[in-house]
């Protein structure tokens, strides 16, 4: 029996392939490496040189950049492991991830598939019947009546039970539409009728159903892991309630202004929620927290690794990644509840490529310059791009994850501020300067969060252009920040040439002193910024400066907008991007990024708590001096305008235009063919066509009238 | 103790050996009368000095500045200083030339000169100064100027001339004029040093009349920029006098005029901005002008390279099998160069030719390819180009795409076939690396100017779509029937039309099967025939391959 028993036992897994990209793919890979396991990555063509193909010890070609051609083709990935042996998928989060039939295909497959079994994903994916479940297994559901029974009269006793404010909406359809909120008894039966009529009209289907309103709710979520030897605990809570367009963007461990008993009883909650299907692997567990009485309610389990696992890995000290391994190995998990310990306080902050001033919009663009805050054990920054990459529209345009740990809330909010600032991104836009603003909230400062944090604050987050005080602050700020940049542009470009120059002749490099050299008097430039605001796209201001080389090698800037105190500025350059500038005895570290894009020079300065963008023009756009080159005009020179000539001697060949006919500028109008070639003649103006003398087939000599363009 | 002693002495040796000789003492004692009161003395002299200099810097005065300024002109010192490395230095050279030696004011001589390095190139810069009397040459102007030309020559500077002047003071024009080191000195120190190899490059930002006017025209490259530049022998009012011709300054000799027709000017500038910038990368494109640039260790080619921006493949895609159909070669070189980066030659003039520089895996080249038939202005354009390229030790690069010169009574009566010889003579004595690709037609004289095998092209190879021979198929057949009915007609023998068809159709098979690559490559009068997509890898090699020993090229009696 030794023996058989040793048969049956599956053996370690040794390689895995990761069904995934970008960030979350690196992450699983670098858990891996750790523990000696091989990795396998699956791309599509648009991530062809992505780093999560570079970091893996394999990587296979899985179809073309959609993502239902490459990374939700389960057939495709299954072929992936076989042909290069691995023993395991883990899935990461959204794609295949919550797929019941990818985890069961897997086990098909005889590959290990590192998630949850696939009947808790099917439970739990049906979000009636995952309610169903969980209202049996005696998990907290929000108070609602979801009946057939449509009677107004038993339905406005239904809602008295349930309490007020009520959520009336359709069972059908979504978007809002039909829903009406109801503060009071009174308002009933007027907000029922409307709705139903709305919902007939919309869905064609006039089925209510009627929820708890909660006024101020917060997003509360608890991280569960289950092995399969039937063990369910759980790693505390995260809060998540800080969104915009239903999608997190800052969360954090454990949920703030929480009493003990209350985060026992939401751990108690979701590990009961976990052990009605029967889980294994990490999972979790989203509560609705109504922050008025306190109540939390089942919303939904999220049967993956979520996005946000970082917070609670920096909170209990464990790496989720490695549990899930271990667990998919069949090994009991590595600790018990009690030895579970909770400590310090993590945020995570998630850095989009999006456009906040245009409703948050997904942005796309190249990564001209990418410079995450400095790691430590206590920052953690999760990318799955490198400086370079393209944020592709084919997938989520998160650029990447900052996790920062600290010993209570408020030391972990001081660095999350520090390492934001120091976040450098350039060339898309991103949410960064957004972040900034929601972490030094001061209902965020004192932990005040909730789903409609953004939509509540939303005059303090956004920058009105008519608050004439702060547009000034702004301006200033910037005007500030041009004048740096154009101390550390000069400096830097001295440099470059200087490093740059050819040959080994080593005077020559004395021409490039600093400061340069001038017959008795100063060198000096002038440069000139525009910059646009980010929070008012419509104005777009320029700066002009003007600079002097100072005798010690100090820059004089003055700007040219009216404010004639010049500045004084001291420029050290570290090296790359890097500048040390003193002003007025202050020095601090700034970076600067350049990149062009057409005739745009684009130049990002961050200096202290600022980011700015000025743009350069560089040179001209030329493509239209090309109408003007033709032989022609002037050869027309000697004839009335309008007047067409043959360019040279040749046969006409083809006729392209009418007498009468009206004609644009540059439009061919006839073709011919002289040297064994085909030239066509264009109108050298507007107009109609006049007096055409030439007819197909004819020999025309050189000079001659063919036709002309007339006004009328 | 005694391990100590035994210690010192080698060290004291050691101590000596690296005594500095030759510092000398300090000598001078700071806290003496002597050196307080001539420090005094000094300081006064200086802010003497700075009086002076200060005053001289406002150049002709401030409403001649706010004048020049309304014509979105920058003042001379500011033009140098766009044109100069930025944040290098500027030597500029006799500041107060002039100073009162005139009852007129004549601030730094009415010209301003220096050296500064351009793209890590040392030039002699010769700046007029508009605002100090219109920038006129008065004897002082005329002395200054052959001065900077004299330490140019002697020092191997090219020279960047920033032309805006009227021209020679007329009321002085007997010390301006007549003598030796007078103003036709300047064009003589032009051509001497053209002849050395010094380049000698002139950026038309202003008038430029009379004389002035060879400034541009005898500078191997020259720049103008719109609206304000012009080149005239003499202006509108002078025109009216003389020939009752009324005609504005543009239209007469402005830079539209200039670049597109009489070609005596190289580059239009948008403006002044824009000029100043062309006149950067005319000197960028120096490369190893003058084969000094060698022996000073002056490198031309960088390591560092970019990929053409568009796909080297797309070139299968370009060159249409209709000979007929005309495409744009520019969008050949846009996928054979390095960062399909293009400096245009002569863009504007001659434009069936396309002229220019550009680098191909780091090395610098000048290519020369067919925008359609040679005409009177394209050949010129072409040879001037070449002549460019072999004094700058710059290998050469033909794109042939070429039915021939440009035939008919206005072509020949206008020379066309000295332009062509021109052309041909450029061609066949440029001592530079020489490579040719057919990518289309190859016909007639065409094949000549263009460097066909007769020219000994290092490398001559054909693109798929080449057809070469002395005149097209058709054309032929037209020609050998009209012979053979007139010989016909002679012998009284009757040709029928059918005749004459199957005579015509038999000549123009044989041409079709002459002119075919294969036939061409079967009797080697190629290198091979090679992929369009693999044209950039293939010059690449043959770049390398042809030795680049500089070698002074001597052309023959051009026909003028």
């Amino acid at each position: 029996t030794l023996a058989s028993s040793s048969e049956n036992k599956k053996p370690c897994i040794e390689k895995i392939l990761i069904a995934n990209r970008g960030e979350i793919a690196c992450r699983i890979m670098k858990t891996a490496k750790r523990l000696g396991i091989r990795t396998v990555a699956v791309y599509s063509d648009a991530d062809k040189e992505s780093l999560h193909v570079k970091s893996a010890d394999e990587a296979i070609r899985i179809g073309p950049p959609p993502a239902r051609l490459s990374y939700l083709n389960a057939s495709a990935i299954i072929e992936a492991a076989t042909r290069t042996g691995a023993q395991a998928i883990h899935p990461g989060y959204g794609f295949l991830s919550e797929s019941a039939e990818f985890a069961q295909l897997c086990e098909t497959e005889g590959l290990t598939f590192i998630g949850p079994p696939a009947s808790a994903i099917r439970d739990m994916g049906d979000k009636s019947a995952s309610k169903r479940i969980m209202g049996a297994a005696g998990v907290p559901l929000v108070p609602g009546y979801h009946g057939d029974e449509q009677d107004i009269d038993f339905m406005k006793l239904e809602a008295d039970k349930i309490g007020y404010p009520i959520l009336i909406k359709p069972t059908h359809g979504g978007g809002g539409k039909g829903m009406r909120i109801v503060q009071s008894p009174n308002e009933f039966v007027e907000s029922f009728l409307g709705a139903q009529r709305e919902a007939a009209a919309s869905f064609g289907m006039n089925t209510i159903l009627l929820e708890k309103y909660i006024t101020q709710p917060r997003h509360i979520e608890v991280q569960i892991f289950g092995d399969k030897h039937g063990n369910v605990l759980h790693l505390y809570e995260r809060d998540c309630s800080l969104q915009r367009r239903h999608q997190k963007i800052i969360e954090e461990a454990p949920a703030p202004n929480v009493l003990s008993d209350f985060r026992a009883h939401l751990g108690e909650a979701a590990v009961s929620a976990a052990k009605a299907v029967a889980y294994h692997n990490a999972g979790t567990v989203e509560f609705i927290v109504d922050r008025v009485s306190g109540q939390f309610y089942f919303m939904e389990m999220n049967t993956r690794l979520q996005v946000e696992h970082p917070v609670t890995e920096m909170v209990v000290g464990q790496d989720l990644v490695e549990w899930q391994i271990r667990v998919a190995n069949g090994e009991p998990l590595p600790l018990s509840q009690s030895q579970v310990a909770l400590r310090g306080h993590s945020f995570e902050a998630r850095i989009y490529a999006e456009n906040v001033p245009k409703g948050f919009l997904p942005a796309t663009g190249v990564l001209h310059h990418y410079h995450p805050a400095p790691v430590s054990p206590t920052v953690r920054v999760e990318a799955g791009v490198e400086q370079g990459d393209t944020v592709s529209m084919h997938y989520d345009p998160m650029i990447a994850k900052l996790v920062v740990w600290g010993e209570n809330r408020d030391s972990a909010l001081v660095k999350l501020k520090d390492c934001l600032s120091k976040f450098q991104v350039a060339g898309l836009p991103t949410n960064i300067n957004f972040l900034q603003r929601l972490a030094k909230h001061w209902a965020f400062e004192n932990g005040q969060v909730e789903t409609h944090f953004i939509e509540h604050f939303k005059d303090d987050l956004f920058f009105d252009p008519s608050n004439e005080i702060l547009a000034k602050d702004a301006y200033n700020a910037a005007a500030l920040g041009a004048t740096l940049v154009a101390a550390c542009i000069c400096k830097k470009e001295q440099v470059a040439y200087r490093e740059s120059l050819p040959g080994d002749s080593s005077l020559l490099s004395l021409w490039y002193a600093h400061p340069p050299f001038r017959v008795h008097h100063s060198a000096r430039c002038t440069m000139e910024l525009e910059w646009d605001d980010e929070y008012d796209n419509s104005i777009s201001k320029i700066l002009k400066l003007g600079i002097k080389y100072q005798p010690d090698g100090n820059y004089f800037i003055e700007r040219g907008d009216g404010d004639s105190r010049g500045i004084e500025i001291k420029v050290l350059y570290l090296g790359h991007h890097d500048f040390r500038v003193e002003t007025d005895g202050l020095s601090m570290d700034v970076s600067l990024a350049v990149y062009t894009q057409g005739y745009t020079k684009h130049i990002h300065i961050w200096h202290g708590k600022y980011h700015h963008h000025f743009r350069q023009r560089i040179g001209l756009d030329l493509s239209n001096d090309e109408g003007s080159l033709d032989k022609q005009s002037f050869e027309a020179a000697s004839h009335p305008r309008g007047t067409v000539v043959a360019p040279m001697a040749g046969l006409v060949v083809k006729l392209l235009v009418k007498d009468g006919m009206e004609v644009k500028e540059g439009q061919p109008v006839l073709v011919l063919e002289a040297m064994k070639m085909e030239h066509v003649v264009k109108a050298p103006c507007a107009g109609f066509v006049r007096g055409f003398q030439v007819k197909n087939g004819q020999q025309v000599f050189d000079s001659s009238i063919l036709l002309s363009i007339k006004d009328e | 103790a005694s391990s100590s002693i035994r210690w010192t002495i080698p060290n004291l040796i050691l101590q000596r050996r690296e005594f500095c000789l030759g510092v000398l003492p300090d000598g001078v004692d700071r806290n003496s009368d002597v050196y307080i009161n001539n420090s005094k003395a000094m300081d006064q002299l200086i802010s003497e000095l700075r009086f002076h200099m200060d005053k001289v810097l406002g150049g002709g005065g401030s409403e001649a500045v706010r004048r020049n300024r309304s014509r979105n002109k920058l003042l001379p010192r500011e033009r140098i200083d766009r044109l100069i490395d930025p944040g290098s230095s500027f030597l500029e050279l006799s500041q107060l030339a002039g100073h009162q030696l005139y009852e007129e004011y004549l601030p730094s001589g009415g010209i301003i000169i220096g050296i500064g390095p351009v793209h890590g190139r040392l030039c002699m810069f010769v700046a007029n100064d508009p605002t100090a009397k219109g920038g006129t040459y008065y004897p002082i102007t005329v002395k200054k100027h052959l001065r900077a030309q004299e330490i140019a020559a002697q020092c191997n500077l090219p020279c960047i001339y920033l032309v805006d002047s009227g021209g020679a003071n007329l009321p002085r024009q007997a010390d301006v004029f007549p003598d030796r080191d007078n103003f036709g000195r300047i064009f003589y120190n032009q051509a001497q040093m053209s002849a050395k190899g010094i380049p000698q490059i002139a950026l038309v930002l202003g008038s430029c009349t009379a004389g002035g006017a060879y400034i541009p025209a005898m500078a191997d490259e020259s720049v103008m920029v719109k609206g304000n530049g012009t080149i005239f022998l003499a202006g509108p009012p002078l025109v009216k006098a003389a020939t009752g011709e009324e005609v504005s300054a543009e239209d007469l000799g402005g830079a539209t005029m200039h670049c597109k027709i009489s070609g005596v000017s190289d580059h239009f500038a948008e403006d002044e901005l824009h000029g100043l910038a062309i006149g950067r990368n005319i000197i960028k494109n120096l490369h190893m002008a003058g084969k000094q640039g060698i022996m000073n260790g002056l490198q031309s080619i960088t390591p560092d390279y970019k990929d053409p921006l568009y796909d080297v493949k797309e070139l299968r895609s370009i060159a249409p099998t209709d000979q007929k159909q005309h495409f744009d070669i520019r969008s050949v070189i846009a996928r054979i160069v390095d960062g399909s980066e293009f400096d245009e030659f002569k863009k504007l003039y001659g434009t069936t030719l396309v002229t220019g520089f550009a680098r191909i895996f780091g090395q610098p080249v000048g290519i020369i390819g067919n925008n359609g038939i040679l005409f009177i202005e394209s050949a010129l354009k072409g040879a001037h180009f070449i002549e460019l390229c072999t004094q700058r030790n710059i290998p050469l690069i033909f794109l042939q795409n070429i039915t021939g010169f440009m035939v008919g009574s206005r072509s020949e009566a206008g020379g066309i076939a000295k332009a062509g010889a021109k052309m041909v003579m450029a061609v066949s004595c440029a001592k530079v690396p020489k490579i040719t690709i057919i990518v289309g037609g190859s016909f007639g004289a065409g094949n000549y100017g263009m460097c066909g095998r007769a020219y000994s092209p290092n490398f001559l190879f054909l693109w798929p779509t080449a057809r070469i021979s002395v005149m097209g198929g058709p054309q032929a057949a037209g020609v050998l029937a009209q012979i053979e009915r007139s010989t016909k007609k002679r012998q009284g023998i009757e040709w029928t039309k059918q005749e004459e068809e199957n005579f015509k159709s038999k000549v123009v098979e044989a041409y079709e099967r002459e002119g075919s690559p294969y036939y061409s490559t079967a009797r080697l009068w190629d290198d091979g025939i090679i992929d369009p997509a693999d044209t950039r890898s293939v010059l690449g090699l043959c770049l390398s391959a042809s030795k680049n020993v500089p070698e002074d090229t001597k052309y023959g009696v051009f026909r003028m």
